[in-house]
C-alpha cells in the first residue's frame, strides 16, 4: 500500500495533473512521469546543482523536493528556455557561441541558475557570476567559458532591451 | 539513493503541525529539505511519518516583538538574505547568510530547518549563539521558551519532545552603532565552515570596548561563546595586543577531529579567525560611530 | 562557404540538442515494460559470504526478480570479466565476477541485483536481502600490503603484489656512484576519481527470437563493451549490439566492463522485458574504478652544471582489489617521468599492490600527472640546492628539437619504445614564461613580501604520448540523399568528435560541415573499434576520417568520370558536386553519383566498380605521438589559515594541427580545472578496516567555479609526422602538469619559510601544519 497523492502543477507553462507516490521526487517525477529528460541527476544529495530547475522563477534542487511539493506551483525546466519555434534564448545562444558545454550533462542546472542570476541582475560581473554557479559542479569545461557566455548574453539582453 | 517509504502530510496551522507530531510515532517534521532530504535519499533517516511544515503560513516571517526580532522557523533563508530589516538590524545576519551553501539552498533552507539540524559548523546556529537566542516551541500541551544553550544539546542534538515543534526564533539585535565581524574557513566557498568565528562589539564614548560577543563555531558540537575573553575585552582599547590576547583564548578550546580537519587545525583556524573577526568588527564600530 | 573546416573554431554540431535539454543520456532512455535494477553490495572491506536469504526480497510486492551468483549463467558462474589491456607482467591478474561468489573484496562489491517495477521499490527490496558475512581482515595501505606479512587481499593468494615493472635505461649505478650531487625526495601522491556528473549506468535488452542482446551503455568505447561481454554470456559477435548515446562525461572510468552491464543483460534475458541499471552518487563513491595513493622514493643526480646524470627510484602504486586496465597506470605513471629532459640513465622498480580497495584504472591522465609531479619537483629541489632558476634548470635538460626523433629508451606501457617523434620543448618553456612574465615575477614576490603577503610561481612540462594504438575505423558513406555519413567506433563523452570529425570529412569532400553526419559509439555500424580514451580519437579516429574520406573523394570521381564520359583526373569535388574543373556547368550532384552507384535491378553500370560511396578505413599506429606543454601557475598562499589561491594560469600547448582551436582550449582549461582539484582539493579518505569515509561531495570536494583561475591557453603547432593529418592528442593536456605547476607554486611562496612539499594534494591544514609557528603570524 503507497501512500499516493493527487498534484496538479505547471511545467514550462503547461498544465500537469498526475498522481504520485508521496516519497517521488521532483525530479523523478519530471524525468520520469513529465518526459522532461531536460534536468539530469548526479548526485542526489543537494551538491552538484545538475537538477536544478526554477520554482517559481526561483532556483532549487529538484532531487530534494518531493514532487507534491511542487503542486500548486509553476516549474520551469531547460526544456522550457528555448522558443516555441526552437531557437534558443540569448543564454543558450552565447552558450553554445562561447564552447560552454562539452558533455552537456551540468548544462540544463548551469542554465537555470544563470537565467535566476541574469533575472536579478543584468550586468553581473565575472565574480558574481562564479558566485552564482558555485554551487553547479562541472567537470569538463573549467567553467570558464560558461562565464564568458554569461558575460555576453548579459551583454547581448541589455542591448536588446535598450534597441527594444 | 531513493527514500523508503513514509505517510506524507501537508498541515496548515500550526496547531494541525503538532497534532500530526502528537499523533503519530517517529514521525519528523520536513522544512526546506536541504538537510533532511540528503539524509532520506541516503536513508541514513526512514521516518514513517513526514510532516511538510512548507504550507503552514504562520510559521514563516520576521515580526518586531519588543525590541526583538522574533523570526518564525519557516523563514527562509533566501527571505532573510535579502530583507532590509535584517540588513538594518541585524548585519552580521546578512553577512553570515550569504556563507550559507549555495544560492539554492538558501532558496529552499529555513532558519528552523537549520537550528533544528544543528550542524556543528551552520553559520544560523553561531548567530543564534551570539545573540544568546530564544527559542518558541509548540506543541499540543502548549507552549514554552528556551534559551538556545538549553535548546542545543551538542552536535546535531537539540532538546525537543518528538511531538514539539520550533515554531520561532527570537534575536535581540544590538543597537546601532556596533562593529560586527562573521568569518569561516571552509574547503571552498559554500562549504560547511572548518571554523567560523562571529563577532559583535559595541565602542564607549571614550573609544573602548563596551561590550562584545564572540562566538565560534565548526571546533565543537553546538558553537561556544567565548564569555572570559568577552569579559576580559570589556573596557580595553581595541588593537593588535587585544586581539592577540583573544585569539590566543583559542588554544585552549575543545575541538573535533575528522579525516578532513584535524582539532590542531581547527583551534588554529579560531585562532586565526578571532584576531581578524575582531580586527574587522573593530573597525566598523569606529566607522560606524563616526558617522 | 569557406575554403577549409580544419582549423576552424566552428561551433559544435552537438550543441543544440544538448542546450535545449534533447539530449539523449542512458537514464533518458525509457522503453515499454521496462524494469529497474538495484544491486546489494558489500558493506565489509574484505569478508567471506556465508549465505544469501532473499526471501524476503523476493516477496515484496513489484519485484520480478532477485539474482546471486549461482543464479548466473554457467559462463558467469566460470568467468571473471576480463581483463582490458592484459600483460605478461601481471603475475596474478585478480578479477571479479558479475556477482561474487564467496567472497568480497572492497566496499561497494556487487552481491546480489534486484530487479523491480521502480527503482524505490528495488531499493527497498534489496535492504530486504539479507547477507551473512564473515569478516576478514583487510589491507588497505599499499605499501604494507606489498609486505611479505600482509593479509592477503584475496583468500588464498600468496603475495599481494601483481605485477612488478622493470623499467631502466643507461647505466644508472654508475651515473648515481659518480655523481657530485645526489638528492633523494619520498612523495605521496593521492589522486581521486573521475567524478563525471552524470553516473554510470545501461539499458540492456534481450530478443528471444534472434537470442540476441542490445546494450546502451555509459561507455568510452562500445565496442570494447561488446568485447568483453562474448565470453560472458557465451555468444557471438552478432548476437549483441552495444550503443553509446550522449555520456556525461568519462574521463577514464568509463571505459571499463563493469559487473553490473552484465548483470543487467542476464536480467533481460531473463525477465524478457528491458532492464535498466543506473548507479546513485553513493555506488559511484564505492564502485566505479578510481585512482588513489602512490608512494614514490626518488633520486636525482646532477653534475655541478645541473646536468641531470640519472634519475632512480621506487613506486609503490595502489591497485585497489582487481586489475580492470592491467598495469598501464603505474607504467604510463613511472615512463612518464622523464619528460622533455635528457636523461641518460633511468631506472624505476615499480611494485603494483593490491589492496581491499575499489579497483583503480586511469583517471583523466592516467599516472601522468603523478609522474611529471615527480620530476617537476626534482628540477626545483636541484635548482633549490643548487641556487639556480628553476627555468634555468629546466632549460640546460631539455631534448632539443634537433635532436627529433628522441629514443628516450624506455618501452611504453604498449610495448613499443617511447620515441619522442616532434616538439619544440626549449620554445614551449621560453613562450610560456614570456606569456607569464616569469622575468618580472621575483620583483612582484618581493614587493608583495614585504607588504606581508606570500606569492608563487611553478613552472611544469610535460610530454604526453598520445594517439595511442591500435586503432580505430571510420566508415564514411555519402547516402542516397548526398550528405555525407561517417561512421565511427571512437565514443565520446564531450570531445566533440561530432564536430570534429565532421570538419575533417567536409573538408576533404568539400561539402558544407552541416551537410556531414558523424554516428559514433555502435558496434552495429562499423567492426572493429576502441574508443575515446587517452586523448587517442583526433589522431586515431580522426586520421581514419581522413583517409575513408580520401578513399570515398576517389570512388566519387571514379563514377562520375563514368556518367560524364571525363577522365577522373578532370574532375573536382566542389560544395557537394563531382565536376569538371574550370568547366562550372559540367558537374553531377553527390546525391546523383550516390543514386548511380548503388544502381537499381538488373542494371548492368557500375563497370566493376565497388557498389555504393562507401569506404571503412582503420588508422593503425605504430607508435603514439608526443605532444607537449608547458604550464605556469601563480599563486598566492595565505599563511595563517593555509588557503591557496591560483592567480595568473598560463598554458603554452602544442598538440600539432588544431582541428577546432575553440574545443581544444575548451580541452585544456577542463583538464587544468581537474588539475586545480587534485593539486588542492581531492581526497579518498578510508579509514584502516578499508571503510569508504568520502562517500559524498560534501566530503569529497572539487574545484568550482570562484576556485579556477582564468587559463591562458596558447597553441604552438608541430604537425605530427606519424599520421596523415599531422594531429597529437589533447585531451589529458590540461590536467598533466597541472598538479605540479601548482605545487611547485606553492612551494615557491613558502621559500622563506624552508618549507618543502612532497605530496599532492596540499590541503590549507597540511600547509598550516608545515609553517608551524610561522602560521600564527599576527597572533604569535
Amino acid at each position: 500500500m503507497t501512500d499516493s497523492r493527487s498534484i496538479t502543477l505547471e511545467v514550462n507553462g503547461r498544465a500537469y495533473n498526475t498522481t504520485v507516490e508521496t516519497r517521488r521526487t521532483l525530479i523523478d517525477l519530471l524525468r520520469h512521469d513529465l518526459g522532461l529528460t531536460g534536468s539530469h541527476v548526479g548526485c542526489e544529495h543537494g551538491v552538484c546543482g545538475a537538477c536544478t530547475v526554477l520554482l517559481d522563477g526561483i532556483s532549487v534542487r529538484a532531487c530534494l523536493m518531493l514532487a507534491v511539493q511542487a503542486s500548486g506551483h509553476a516549474v520551469t525546466t531547460v526544456e522550457g528556455l528555448a522558443a516555441a519555434n526552437g531557437s534558443l534564448n540569448p543564454l543558450q545562444q552565447a552558450f553554445w557561441e562561447k564552447g560552454a558545454l562539452q558533455c552537456g550533462f551540468c548544462t540544463p542546472g548551469m542554465l537555470l541558475t544563470l537565467t535566476e542570476l541574469l533575472a536579478a541582475n543584468d550586468a553581473p560581473t565575472e565574480h558574481e557570476i562564479r558566485d552564482a554557479i558555485s554551487g553547479n559542479l562541472c567537470r569538463c569545461t573549467g567553467y570558464q567559458a560558461i562565464v564568458e557566455a554569461t558575460l555576453l548574453a548579459a551583454e547581448r539582453m541589455r542591448a536588446g532591451k535598450e534597441s527594444a | 539513493m531513493k527514500p523508503a517509504p513514509f505517510h506524507y502530510h501537508d498541515p496548515k496551522t500550526i496547531a494541525q503541525a503538532t497534532d500530526l507530531l502528537a499523533r503519530h510515532a517517529n514521525a519528523r517534521p520536513l522544512a526546506g529539505g536541504q538537510s533532511l532530504m540528503p539524509m532520506m535519499n541516503f536513508r541514513l533517516l526512514a521516518p514513517d511519518h513526514l510532516v511538510d511544515l512548507n504550507g503552514v503560513a504562520e510559521l514563516a516571517g520576521v515580526q518586531a516583538a519588543d525590541g526583538a526580532l522574533c523570526i518564525g522557523a519557516m523563514t527562509r533563508q533566501r527571505d532573510l538574505e535579502f530583507s532590509p530589516q535584517i540588513a538594518e538590524a541585524m548585519p552580521i545576519l546578512s553577512d553570515a547568510l550569504r556563507h550559507i551553501g549555495h544560492r539554492q539552498t538558501r532558496n529552499r533552507g529555513t532558519i528552523g530547518g537549520s537550528l533544528c539540524h544543528l550542524d556543528p559548523s551552520a553559520e544560523l546556529v553561531n548567530i543564534v549563539a551570539l545573540h544568546d537566542g530564544v527559542m518558541d516551541i509548540a506543541s499540543s500541551r502548549g507552549r514554552r521558551q528556551v534559551p538556545f544553550t538549553a535548546f542545543a544539546t551538542g552536535a546535531m542534538t537539540h532538546s525537543l519532545a518528538e511531538d514539539e515543534l520550533l515554531t520561532a526564533i527570537r534575536l535581540q539585535p544590538w543597537p546601532r552603532p556596533h562593529g560586527y565581524c562573521f568569518l569561516e574557513t571552509s574547503r571552498r566557498r559554500g562549504d560547511f565552515a572548518i571554523a567560523a568565528v562571529a563577532v559583535l562589539l559595541r565602542l564607549d564614548g571614550g573609544g573602548a570596548i563596551d561590550r562584545t560577543a564572540i562566538a565560534v563555531s565548526g571546533l565543537t558540537g553546538v558553537p561556544i561563546r567565548l564569555s572570559a575573553a568577552e569579559a576580559m575585552a570589556g573596557g580595553q582599547r581595541p588593537g593588535h595586543d587585544l586581539f592577540r590576547a583573544v585569539a590566543a583564548t583559542a588554544d585552549t578550546l575543545d575541538a573535533m577531529e575528522d579525516p578532513y580537519a584535524s582539532a590542531a587545525y581547527r583551534r588554529h583556524l579560531a585562532r586565526i579567525l578571532i584576531y581578524r573577526a575582531m580586527q574587522t568588527a573593530a573597525e566598523r564600530a569606529q566607522t560606524e560611530a563616526a558617522r | 562557404m569557406p575554403s577549409t573546416w580544419f582549423g576552424m573554431s566552428v561551433l559544435r554540431k552537438e550543441d543544440p540538442i544538448l542546450l535545449s535539454g534533447r539530449g539523449r543520456f542512458v537514464d533518458d532512455i525509457h522503453l515499454p515494460g521496462m524494469l529497474h535494477a538495484a544491486f546489494v553490495r558489500s558493506p565489509h572491506a574484505h569478508a567471506r559470504i556465508v549465505r544469501i536469504d532473499t526471501q524476503a526480497a523476493r516477496a515484496l510486492a513489484g519485484v520480478h526478480l532477485v539474482l546471486t551468483h549461482g543464479d548466473l549463467p554457467q559462463t558467469m558462474r566460470d568467468r571473471t570479466i576480463p581483463v582490458m589491456m592484459p600483460n605478461p607482467v601481471i603475475k596474478q591478474p585478480f578479477m571479479p565476477q558479475a556477482l561474487a561468489a564467496k567472497e568480497v573484496c572492497f566496499v561497494g562489491e556487487p552481491v546480489a541485483v534486484v530487479v523491480a517495477d521502480s527503482r524505490y521499490i528495488a531499493e527497498d527490496a534489496a535492504a530486504l536481502v539479507a547477507v551473512e558475512y564473515e569478516a576478514l581482515p583487510a589491507a588497505t595501505d599499499c605499501r604494507a600490503a606489498a609486505e611479505a606479512d600482509s593479509p592477503p587481499v584475496h583468500l588464498g593468494s600468496a603475495s599481494n603484489v601483481a605485477a612488478r615493472l622493470p623499467i631502466s635505461h643507461g647505466a644508472v649505478d654508475a651515473a648515481f656512484a659518480q655523481a657530485p650531487h645526489v638528492y633523494r625526495d619520498r612523495f605521496h601522491l593521492h589522486r581521486g576519481g573521475a567524478f563525471f556528473i552524470e553516473c554510470r549506468g545501461v539499458v540492456a535488452e534481450h530478443d528471444a527470437s534472434t537470442d540476441s542482446y542490445t546494450l546502451q551503455v555509459t561507455s568510452q568505447g562500445s565496442h570494447r563493451i561488446k568485447e568483453g561481454m562474448l565470453d560472458l554470456l557465451d555468444i557471438s559477435e552478432h548476437q549483441i549490439r552495444v550503443i553509446t548515446p550522449d555520456v556525461g562525461g568519462g574521463f577514464g572510468p568509463k571505459g571499463a566492463l563493469y559487473p553490473e552491464y552484465p548483470t543487467a543483460a542476464v536480467c533481460a534475458r531473463i525477465l524478457g522485458r528491458p532492464v535498466k541499471w543506473i548507479s546513485d552518487r553513493h555506488e559511484d563513491f564505492m564502485s566505479t574504478n578510481m585512482e588513489r595513493d602512490q608512494y614514490w622514493d626518488m633520486e636525482i643526480a646532477v653534475n655541478r652544471e645541473a646536468k641531470i646524470l640519472g634519475v632512480r627510484g621506487r613506486l609503490i602504486h595502489d591497485q585497489g582489489a582487481y586489475l580492470p586496465s592491467g598495469v598501464v597506470l603505474p607504467w604510463i605513471a613511472a615512463t612518464t617521468v622523464p619528460g622533455p629532459y635528457v636523461i641518460p640513465a633511468f631506472q624505476m622498480d615499480v611494485v603494483v599492490a593490491m589492496t581491499n580497495k575499489p579497483a583503480c584504472s586511469p583517471v583523466r591522465g592516467a599516472g601522468r600527472p603523478q609522474g611529471i609531479f615527480v620530476m617537476e619537483r626534482l628540477m626545483d629541489r636541484v635548482a633549490h640546492e643548487l641556487g639556480l632558476d628553476p627555468a634555468e634548470v629546466r632549460r640546460r635538460n631539455f631534448i632539443k628539437p634537433e635532436q627529433m626523433p628522441y629514443k628516450v629508451g624506455i618501452i611504453f606501457r604498449d610495448g613499443r619504445p617511447v620515441i619522442y617523434d616532434s616538439g619544440d620543448y626549449p620554445a614551449c618553456q621560453e613562450n610560456a614564461l614570456q606569456a607569464a612574465d616569469y622575468a618580472g615575477f621575483r620583483a612582484r614576490q618581493a614587493e608583495a613580501r614585504a607588504r606581508g603577503r606570500y606569492l608563487g610561481i611553478g613552472i611544469s612540462n610535460v610530454v604526453e604520448g598520445t594517439g595511442l594504438g591500435p586503432y580505430e575505423g571510420a566508415t564514411v558513406r555519402v547516402a542516397r540523399t548526398g550528405k555525407v555519413t561517417v561512421f565511427t567506433g571512437a565514443t565520446p563523452q564531450g570531445q566533440s568528435h561530432k564536430t570534429t570529425f565532421a570538419q575533417i570529412a567536409a573538408e576533404q569532400l568539400g561539402v558544407h560541415l552541416d551537410d556531414v553526419t558523424i554516428v559514433t559509439g555502435d558496434t552495429g555500424t562499423i567492426a572493429w573499434g576502441m574508443g575515446t580514451f587517452a586523448a587517442r580519437s583526433a589522431v586515431n579516429a580522426g586520421s581514419s576520417v581522413y583517409l575513408a574520406s580520401v578513399e570515398v573523394g576517389k570512388k566519387l570521381k571514379e563514377f562520375a568520370s563514368a556518367m560524364m564520359e571525363v577522365s577522373p583526373e578532370d574532375l573536382e569535388l566542389r560544395d557537394g558536386n563531382v565536376g569538371v574543373r574550370g568547366v562550372p556547368g559540367m558537374q553531377k550532384s553527390f546525391r546523383e553519383v550516390a543514386i548511380h552507384a548503388i544502381s537499381a535491378p538488373g542494371m548492368s553500370n557500375l563497370g566493376g566498380l565497388v557498389p555504393g560511396l562507401e569506404y571503412t578505413a582503420y588508422f593503425t599506429p605504430d607508435q603514439s605521438t608526443y605532444s607537449n606543454g608547458t604550464h605556469i601557475a601563480e599563486v598566492e598562499v595565505d599563511i595563517e589559515t593555509g588557503e591557496v589561491t591560483i592567480g595568473r594560469y598560463v598554458v603554452f600547448h602544442d598538440c600539432g594541427r588544431v582541428i577546432n582551436p575553440q574545443v581544444v582550449e575548451g580541452q585544456v582549461v577542463g583538464g587544468v580545472a581537474h588539475g586545480v582539484g587534485n593539486a588542492l582539493f581531492e581526497r579518498m579518505v578510508y579509514d584502516e578496516t578499508g571503510q569508504p569515509q568520502s562517500t559524498t561531495f560534501a566530503e569529497y570536494v572539487m574545484t568550482t567555479a570562484p576556485h579556477m583561475p582564468n587559463v591562458e591557453v596558447h597553441h604552438m603547432e608541430t604537425p605530427s609526422p606519424l599520421n596523415p593529418i599531422g594531429v597529437k592528442g589533447a585531451g589529458e593536456a590540461g590536467t598533466n602538469p597541472a598538479i605540479a605547476a601548482i605545487v611547485n607554486a606553492v612551494n615557491d611562496a613558502l621559500t622563506p619559510f624552508g618549507v618543502w612539499i612532497t605530496e599532492a594534494p596540499i590541503t590549507p591544514q597540511r600547509i598550516v601544519e608545515l609553517l608551524g609557528d610561522a602560521a600564527l603570524g599576527r597572533t604569535r
